[in-house]
C-alpha cells in the first residue's frame, strides 16, 4: 500500500477511534438540538397565566381587551390596591378617566417581560381604536378588517438578471452566510491546532526520526493532514445527519401549534431571542427554504472548507515542527497564523450586512480570509450577489495558496521536527523555507 | 568480501559548521561496523545521510553497487536512532504492524515476523499495551525489534545498549551477532569502547568532522602501540638488571616488569637481554592500548567538546 496512505489511514483512524472524539461527536447535535428545542418549548409552555383585575375608569376596555394563553382580564368589582391578590389576581390595572394616559398596573411580583409588553399592546390597541373610532367614525369591525389587509401586504424580494429572476429572502441569506462563516472558522482553529499538536507530539516523542527514515517529511506532514481533514469531514457528516434526524423528531414532538406560537411569540419579542424563536419555527417556512440553492451552497461550504482547512493546516503543521516541548512556545509562534482567521471573522461579520461592497469582494478574493468571508456572501446569491468571475478567481486563488502554504511549510517541517532544543525564531523558520536544497 | 555501503567525499556543512567534511569509508558487507566520535563529532549527521534523512551537500553515497536512492533503498535499511521514539499512545502490536508497512511489507508477512520476534523476545502479552506503559528498558527492546523487523539488508544501531541491564544487553548483543552471521550489515554509533572492542569488525572515528582513524580494531590498536610489555620472573627485580638502552622502564612491582621498548629493537633483543641475565622468564606479553587510550589520546586537546556546544545549523 502507498506511504502516504497509510499514514492517512493511522492519523485518521487514532483519532476515530477515540472515546472523545465518539463522545463530541454525538453529544454536541444533542447538545444543540436540545438547547434549541428546550428554549422554544420552555418560552411557549412555560408561560405563567396572569389574571389581571381591570378597574376601568374610563370604561373603554370592558369587551375589548383580548384573552390570550398567558394574559386573561376580569373586570370585578370592588378591587383595588390592597385586596386584588386575596381575591385571587396576580394584578390590577387602573385605566385613568380621559384614556390618554396615566395608565397604571400593581402587582406584587414584577411582572414578565413578556406578559407586561402584551398588556401595554392591547391597551394601545384598545386606545387606537377608540380614537379612530371616535375622530373618523369607523366601527372596530371596520378597523380589524383594515388592520388585517394591511398585514396581508407582504414584500416579495428578487434578485438577479432579468432572464433568470428569483425569489429571494435576505434574512435567510444572511442566517446561512453567517452561520456557514462561523462554522468554517471554528473549525479552521479546531482541526488547525489537531495537525499543530500531532506534529508536536510526534517530535516531542522522537517518533519523527523514525518515521522520516521510511517516509519523506513531506509524506508524513501530507498524510497528518489529510488523515485530520478526513476526520473533520466525517465529523460533518454525521453532524449534519444528526441534526436534520434530531430535528424532525423535535419537530414532531412539538405540535405545529406550538411552532406557530413560538412565531407568534417571537414577533412581539424583539432582539436575540426572537432571531432563536425564528430559527427554530423556521421548519415551516419551507416555502423560501426551497428558494436557496442548497446544492452550490453546500458544495462551496465543503469546498471552502478543505481548502480552508488545507490553507491553514500546512502553517499550522511548520509552527507545530519549530516548537519544542515547551506548549507555551506554540502560543506565541500560533500568533501570525491566528491573526489572519481572526481578522478573518471580522470581515466576515461586515460582509454578511453588505455583501456586495468593495472590501467583502476583496476579502473573498484573499486566501487567508476568502474560506470564511467567500462563505458569508454566497448565500445572496451566484451570481447574482456573488459573480461567477469571483466566484472562480477566489477559488483558484486559494487552491494555490494552498499549494504555497504547503511548499513552503513543507520545508519548515523537515528542518524543524529533526531540531531539538530551543524552539525556533520566526526568523530561523523563514530561512529553513527559503534556502537552497 | 562484497562492499554494501561506499562513501565518496561526503560534505554536510551547516550555517555555523562543518558537520561533516570530506568523509570516505566503505563498510563490508556481512560484517559489524563501528563508527565512533565524541559527541558533535558529526556522526548523527553522517547516519542521516546514510539513512536518506538528509541529501549530503557534495560527495556520494553507494549502497549495494549503486548509487544510494533513498526513496527505495531506505526499505533496505534499518534505523535504530539514539533519540528512541514511538507513538506512546498506540497500542505496540498496531504500531509494529504501522512501522512494518511503511517499510514496505505486507500486513501478513508483518503481522507473523512481530509475532516470531515477540516469542523470541518474550514480548507476547505486550500486544495490546501502549508504549507508554513500558519502562524504558522494555522500549529499547521493543524499538529493536522493529528495528530489524524487515530484514533489512543495513542495520544501524545508535547507542544500542543505552538503557538496558547487562541480561538484555546480551540478548540484544547475541541477536547483532546473529543478524550479522546471517548476513546483514550492522552500523554501530557508539561511544563506549568496550562494547566496541567486543562486538565490532571494523571502525572508524571522526572528530569535528574528519575521519581520523579506519580500519579493524587489531590493525587500529597495532597502529597505535606504543611498544609496551609486561615480563614476569620467577624473581624479584634488581636495579642492575635495568641499566640498558634496550628500553625503558615504565614500573616495577615485585616480579612484574613494565618497560617501553625503544622502537629500533626487536623484541628477541630483549629476551636475549634478560637471558644473559641469567634471569628467567615466567611471561612476556606486549601491552596493546585498549580502544578506549587510543580515543581519548586523539580526540583530546581538539576542541572537540567546545564544538559540542555550537548551535547546529
Amino acid at each position: 500500500m502507498n506511504k502516504t496512505l497509510l499514514i492517512i489511514k493511522r492519523e485518521y483512524l487514532s483519532r476515530v477511534k477515540k472515546k472523545t472524539f465518539i463522545l463530541s461527536t454525538v453529544l454536541t447535535p444533542l447538545f444543540f438540538v436540545l438547547l434549541i428545542t428546550g428554549v422554544t418549548y420552555i418560552s411557549v409552555q412555560d408561560v405563567d397565566q396572569e389574571k389581571i383585575a381591570v378597574v376601568d375608569r374610563s370604561g373603554l376596555f370592558k369587551g375589548n381587551l383580548e384573552n390570550t394563553k398567558a394574559l386573561t382580564f376580569e373586570f370585578p368589582a370592588g378591587v383595588d390596591t390592597s385586596n386584588y391578590d386575596d381575591k385571587g389576581y396576580s394584578a390590577v390595572l387602573f385605566t385613568p378617566k380621559d384614556s390618554l394616559s396615566n395608565y397604571q398596573l400593581f402587582s406584587k411580583k414584577q411582572l414578565g417581560v413578556f406578559a407586561a409588553s402584551q398588556v401595554e399592546n392591547q391597551i394601545n390597541k384598545v386606545v387606537e381604536n377608540n380614537l379612530l373610532k371616535e375622530k373618523y367614525r369607523i366601527s372596530s369591525k371596520d378597523i380589524d378588517t383594515i388592520r388585517k389587509q394591511a398585514s396581508e401586504a407582504k414584500v416579495d424580494k428578487f434578485y438577479g438578471e432579468r432572464a433568470e429572476v428569483k425569489k429571494g429572502n435576505s434574512g435567510l441569506a444572511y442566517g446561512i452566510g453567517y452561520g456557514a462563516g462561523f462554522l468554517i472558522y471554528i473549525t479552521l482553529f479546531i482541526y488547525g491546532t489537531m495537525v499543530m499538536r500531532g506534529v508536536m507530539e510526534e517530535k516531542v516523542s522522537r517518533i519523527a526520526e523514525v518515521m522520516v527514515s521510511s517516509v519523506k517529511p513531506f509524506q508524513l506532514m501530507l498524510g497528518k493532514i489529510i488523515g485530520i481533514g478526513a476526520v473533520g469531514l466525517t465529523q460533518f457528516l454525521i453532524w449534519i445527519v444528526l441534526i436534520v434526524g434530531l430535528f424532525s423528531a423535535a419537530s414532531a414532538f412539538l405540535s405545529p401549534e406550538t411552532m406557530q406560537q413560538a412565531g407568534e411569540a417571537s414577533q412581539q419579542m424583539n432582539g436575540q431571542s426572537a432571531m432563536a424563536a425564528k430559527a427554530a419555527a423556521g421548519f415551516n417556512i419551507s416555502e423560501s427554504l426551497s428558494g436557496v440553492n442548497w446544492f452550490l451552497i453546500i458544495g462551496c461550504f465543503l469546498f471552502y472548507f478543505l481548502f480552508g482547512y488545507l490553507f491553514y493546516a500546512a502553517l499550522f503543521a511548520a509552527v507545530g515542527s519549530a516548537v519544542n516541548e515547551d506548549p507555551q512556545d506554540a502560543q506565541s509562534l500560533m500568533l501570525p497564523i491566528t491573526m489572519p482567521i481572526i481578522i478573518a471573522i471580522m470581515l466576515m461579520i461586515k460582509a454578511v450586512t453588505s455583501p456586495a461592497s468593495s472590501m467583502a469582494t476583496w476579502a473573498s478574493m484573499i486566501p487567508f480570509f476568502s474560506p470564511i468571508v467567500m462563505m458569508a456572501r454566497i448565500p445572496f446569491g451566484v451570481p447574482g450577489t456573488v459573480p461567477y468571475w469571483q466566484l472562480i478567481t477566489s477559488m483558484l486563488l486559494l487552491v494555490g495558496g494552498f499549494l504555497l502554504t504547503t511548499w513552503v511549510s513543507a520545508k519548515i517541517y523537515r528542518t524543524g521536527i529533526l531540531m531539538y532544543g530551543k524552539k525556533a525564531s520566526w526568523k530561523e523558520m523563514w530561512k529553513w523555507a527559503f534556502r537552497k536544497a | 568480501m562484497s562492499t554494501i555501503l561506499e562513501l565518496q567525499h561526503l560534505k554536510k556543512y551547516y550555517a555555523t559548521q562543518k558537520a561533516v567534511d570530506d568523509i570516505s569509508f566503505n563498510i563490508n558487507s556481512g560484517s559489524i561496523f563501528g563508527l565512533l566520535g565524541p559527541n558533535g563529532a558529526g556522526k548523527t549527521t553522517l547516519l542521516r545521510m546514510i539513512t536518506g534523512i538528509f541529501y549530503p551537500d557534495s560527495g556520494q553515497i553507494l549502497f549495494d553497487g549503486k548509487k544510494f536512492d533513498p526513496l527505495n533503498d531506505v526499505q533496505l535499511i534499518g534505523y535504530m536512532p539514539e533519540e528512541r521514539g514511538l507513538y506512546k499512545k498506540m497500542k505496540i502490536g498496531e504500531q509494529a504492524v504501522y512501522l512494518a508497512q511503511l517499510k514496505g511489507m505486507s500486513k501478513a508477512d508483518a503481522i507473523e515476523k512481530i509475532k516470531f520476534w515477540f516469542t523470541k523476545f518474550e514480548m507476547q502479552s505486550w500486544w495490546n499495551k501502549k508504549v507508554e506503559d513500558l519502562s524504558k528498558g522494555m522500549q529499547q527492546k521493543l524499538q529493536f525489534v522493529i528495528t530489524v523487523l524487515h530484514e533489512p539488508k543495513l542495520i544501524i544501531l545508535d547507542e544500542p545498549f543505552s538503557g538496558l541491564d547487562p541480561l538484555n544487553a546480551n540478548l540484544i548483543k547475541d541477536e547483532i551477532h546473529r543478524l550479522a552471521q546471517n548476513g546483514s550489515t550492522i552500523i554501530f554509533s557508539t561511544h563506549r569502547m568496550e562494547q566496541v572492542e567486543e562486538i565490532c569488525d571494523h571502525i572508524v572515528l571522526v572528530n569535528l568532522g574528519r575521519k581520523i582513524l579506519d580500519g579493524t580494531v587489531d590493525q587500529v590498536k597495532q597502529a597505535h602501540k606504543q611498544n609496551l610489555f609486561s615480563i614476569k620472573f620467577d624473581q624479584p627485580i634488581l636495579p642492575e638488571h635495568l641499566a640498558t638502552y634496550l628500553f625503558e622502564v615504565k614500573k616495577t612491582k615485585g616480579n612484574e616488569l613494565i618497560l617501553q621498548k625503544h622502537a629500533e629493537f626487536t623484541n628477541n633483543d630483549i629476551l636475549q637481554y634478560f637471558l644473559g641475565k641469567g634471569l628467567t622468564i615466567n611471561a612476556f606479553n606486549e601491552i596493546l592500548p585498549s580502544l578506549n587510550e587510543i580515543f581519548i589520546r586523539l580526540v583530546e586537546n581538539t576542541n572537540a567538546t567546545a564544538r559540542a556546544f555550537q548551535p547546529v545549523a
